[in-house]
Parts: C-alpha cells; structure tokens; sequence
C-alpha cells in the first residue's frame, strides 16, 4: 500500500490521475473505520490534510462554495446562518470528535444513503453543485445527479471532491432524524426539508430510506403549487390540516426503503411522514412569522 | 514508512508503520504512549480521544501518515513533567469518577477540551461534550460531578488540591 501525501491541490490531482484506485482520506472517519476492520484494503491512500484549501469556505452572497473538508463543527459555528438545515444536520453528525474531523466531502465520497448532510443539501435548492475536479479539468455535478446507488457516486476515477456549492437560504430550512440516541447514530431515516421563497419552490431530501439519499419531487410539486394558487407566499397564512398530510404522505410514497438492522422499512415510512409534516410546520410557522412582521 | 511528530511537546519518531496503520495504534504500539485506550476503533467510543493540532479527535480514526509534522497531545500530556496531575485528573480521581478506568483517558481530554473553551459549562453543555465518550460502569453521575469540580476549581484559580 502507497501513502500518498500532497501538499498542494495540483500535486493530489495529479496523484489520483496516476493512481486512481487510490482511496482519498481526509477526516478518517469512515476510511478508517473501514482499514480498522480490514473491510478494504486499497492500493493506496491519499491524504489530504495537507491541502489547506479545502478547509476554506467562501460566501459571495448567493452562493457557499464549501471545501470539501470543512469539518462538520465549523459549519455549525460558521454556517448556521447561509446553511441553516446543513448546519442542523451537521449538528446532528456522530459525536464531537467526528464532527472536529468529518466533512461533506467524507459523505459525498463515500455516498451512503444514511449520510447526514445529503438530505440538508438536496433540499438546499435545485442549484447544487458538486466540485468535482481531475487534472483534466473541472465539472459541476448537480447535486440529483451525484448519487447514483448505494455507495455509489457519480465521480470518474480520476476526480476528486474539491467543493459543494450550495445557495445561501432565502427562507427557513429544517432537518430532522431518526436515532435511538442523541449523539452517535446512524440514521434510521432522516429527512431535510427548505422553503424558498425567492422563486417560490420549495426543497426536499430523503435519507436512508431508498438506495440513494433522494427528493421527494411529488411532494415538492404539491406544496409548490398550493403555495402558488392560494397566495400563501404573500399572505403567510396558515397551511391546514389537509395540505400538511397530503405533503406528509407525498414524502412517504417517495421513499423505497429497506427492512433492516437499525429499523423496518415500514417503521421509516411512517417515521418519514411524521418528520415531513413536522418539519414543514416548523419552517411554515417561522416564515409566517417574517411575513407578519414585515407587514 | 517512517512517521514523524510531536508528542506531549517531544519529537517521536516511528519506523516501520504500516501504510493503512491508525495514530492510535502508534502511540500505543510504536512510542510508548499507551494512556489512550482502544475500544472501539470505528470512533463510537471516544476512549482514545487526543488532541491533534489542538483539537481533540479520535485517534483510532486519523491515519499515522497524517501527523506527520503535526502536534499530538494525549492523557499522559495533561499530568506535567513531574508526574503531578492535571486539574481535571484529579478532579476525577476526588469525585470518584473512575471504575474500570477504561474510558477514563478519553473522557479527560474531551474534557479538558471543554474546559478551555467554556470554564463554567451548563450540565447540558457537559453533557453535548462528552456524548462520544462511552462508560459502561458509572452511568456518568460521577462522571458529571467530576466535571463539575474541575470547573469549579478552574474558575476559581485553583490547581489540583492535594
């Protein structure tokens, strides 16, 4: 096994085009847990500490550009503002040894379905972008399109994770999760969820309950357009009993999960129409708010 | 490979670390620092907690190859050169707060790590703080008192009492 140890962005570049098995290792807490256990021994290991770039973050106003490495504990005491539900998430990340480690980039890499910040960052907004850069250039994977299947990403063998892009929110965002604990849980599901008030959608994000983190687009296409016949953007009214269970059991139909150790998939489509409603009356609630008191 | 760094403020040196070998099992193993405990070694546990760069991490989760250069600082670096015991050792040897001892390295990093940034943290700021750190015997009253003591004592400008 090679120990591959880059000091710049270019140099990891040019290392994972010469050894593209290789296996990028930034927080370890996933990598490790895996060469700990000897579930997988790869040819070689790229490190990325050194890469001090992808610790960075910038906010332009519209956009975070969020290094890949940015550890979970900064995006909650730096980010809560521009990324409200994927600071709520981060919070929700293992313990906070993993959240001084972990980053987005660990979750997207490593593709699990139960990653905490894929929910918060496909509800984020359709204007998602994964970094996604090699010595031959730079792409801009959209965040829908990034997942492909369990573990499974959409990155070539060549490519490394420099960034998420993710717009600042213009409205309230939530998350929530299931776990038989506060702190150090795998998700038995999870569910991000985000208004956008601006061009009037709203966002969603599934997690550990389909193969993939996924929308729930029926439910997304529902909410969008009570929100748009009845003027519930400008007036801020209430949403109602029935508009909330419609959208509850949207989410739940979108969701294909699985039976297994940390739950049954029955239990996760229940859990997932609980956290729905939940989380659009707790965003709904604090937009009604904004709109009363501007007015 | 060989791996380099700093240790409790002395430079150490390792030989023959295996590529895919975790900072843990180097302390333990290669330099003679066997204060942190391994449990776990999937990060569930926190019994092997260290700072790296002055941040407490699970080391059985950072790759060796990854300090080098960098500052590591374990349970043995909290007692000072002497051999007397860091303010949060002996709050938790005075409040009891030991059974089997296995957790304990761990719990007094993190909790160290704490202290430092908050001297007089709530109970659920305690709490939120040490949620990594798993103990199987005390069920943790003891543990909170011992927090509790240290934090006492640092606001009140005390060291460890004898």
């Amino acid at each position: 096994m090679e120990f591959l140890r880059p000091a710049t962005w270019d140099e990891a570049l040019a290392a994972k085009a010469e050894y593209p098995t290789a296996l990028p290792i930034a927080g370890g807490t996933d990598v490790m847990v895996e060469l700990n256990f000897d579930v997988h021994r790869p040819s070689a290991i790229l490190d990325l500490n050194r890469v001090t770039e992808l610790t960075e973050w910038t906010n332009d106003g519209s956009v975070v550009r969020l290094g890949a490495s940015v550890p979970y504990a900064r995006i909650i005491s730096e980010l809560a503002g521009p990324l409200p539900g994927l600071a709520l998430a981060a919070h929700t990340v293992g313990s906070p040894q993993i959240r001084n480690r972990g980053g987005v980039g660990g979750n997207l890499g490593g593709a699990s379905p139960a990653g905490d910040a894929h929910p918060a960052l496909l509800a984020a907004g359709r204007d998602v972008f994964v970094e996604a850069a090699s010595v031959r250039g730079t792409r801009l994977i959209p965040i829908d399109e990034f997942y492909v299947g369990v573990k499974r990403n959409s990155l070539e063998a060549d490519e490394l994770i420099r960034a998420v892009r993710i717009p600042v929110a213009d409205g309230p965002q939530q998350f929530s999760k299931i776990g038989t604990r506060n702190a150090m849980v795998i998700a038995v599901c999870a569910f991000g969820f985000a208004l956008h008030p601006k061009n009037g959608t709203v966002g969603t994000g599934i997690g550990s309950a389909a193969p993939t983190p996924r929308r729930a687009v029926e439910a997304e296409e529902y909410l969008q357009g009570v929100l748009a016949e009845r003027g519930l953007w400008e007036s801020g009214e209430l949403l109602g009993t029935e508009v909330v269970q419609r959208f509850g059991e949207l989410v739940k139909a979108a969701a294909s999960p699985i039976d297994d150790v940390r739950g049954t998939a029955d239990y996760r489509r229940h859990s997932l129409a609980v956290m729905a409603r939940r989380t659009l009356t707790w965003c709904w609630n604090d937009y009604s708010k904004q709109i009363r008191s501007a007015a | 490979m060989r791996v380099t760094f700093t240790a409790n403020g002395k430079p150490v040196e390792a030989d023959d670390v295996w590529e895919g070998e975790s900072l843990l099992y180097v302390l333990r193993e290669r330099v003679g620092l066997p204060g942190s405990k391994n449990a776990c070694e999937q990060g569930e546990c926190g019994s092997c907690t260290v700072y790296l760069d002055g941040v407490p991490v699970c080391s059985c989760l950072v790759a060796a190859g990854q300090v080098q250069d960098r500052e590591v600082r374990t349970v043995e670096g909290l007692a000072d050169e002497n051999g007397e015991l860091g303010l949060v050792q002996q709050a938790f040897i005075d409040a009891g707060a030991v059974q089997c001892g296995f957790c304990t390295p761990g719990l007094l990093v993190q909790t160290d790590a704490l202290l430092e940034q908050d001297s007089q943290p709530s109970d659920n700021d305690i709490r939120e703080a040490l949620s990594g750190n798993l103990c199987r015997c005390t069920g943790y009253e003891k543990i909170m008192d011992a927090v509790r003591l240290a934090s006492a004592r640092k606001c009140s400008g005390k060291g460890a009492t004898a």
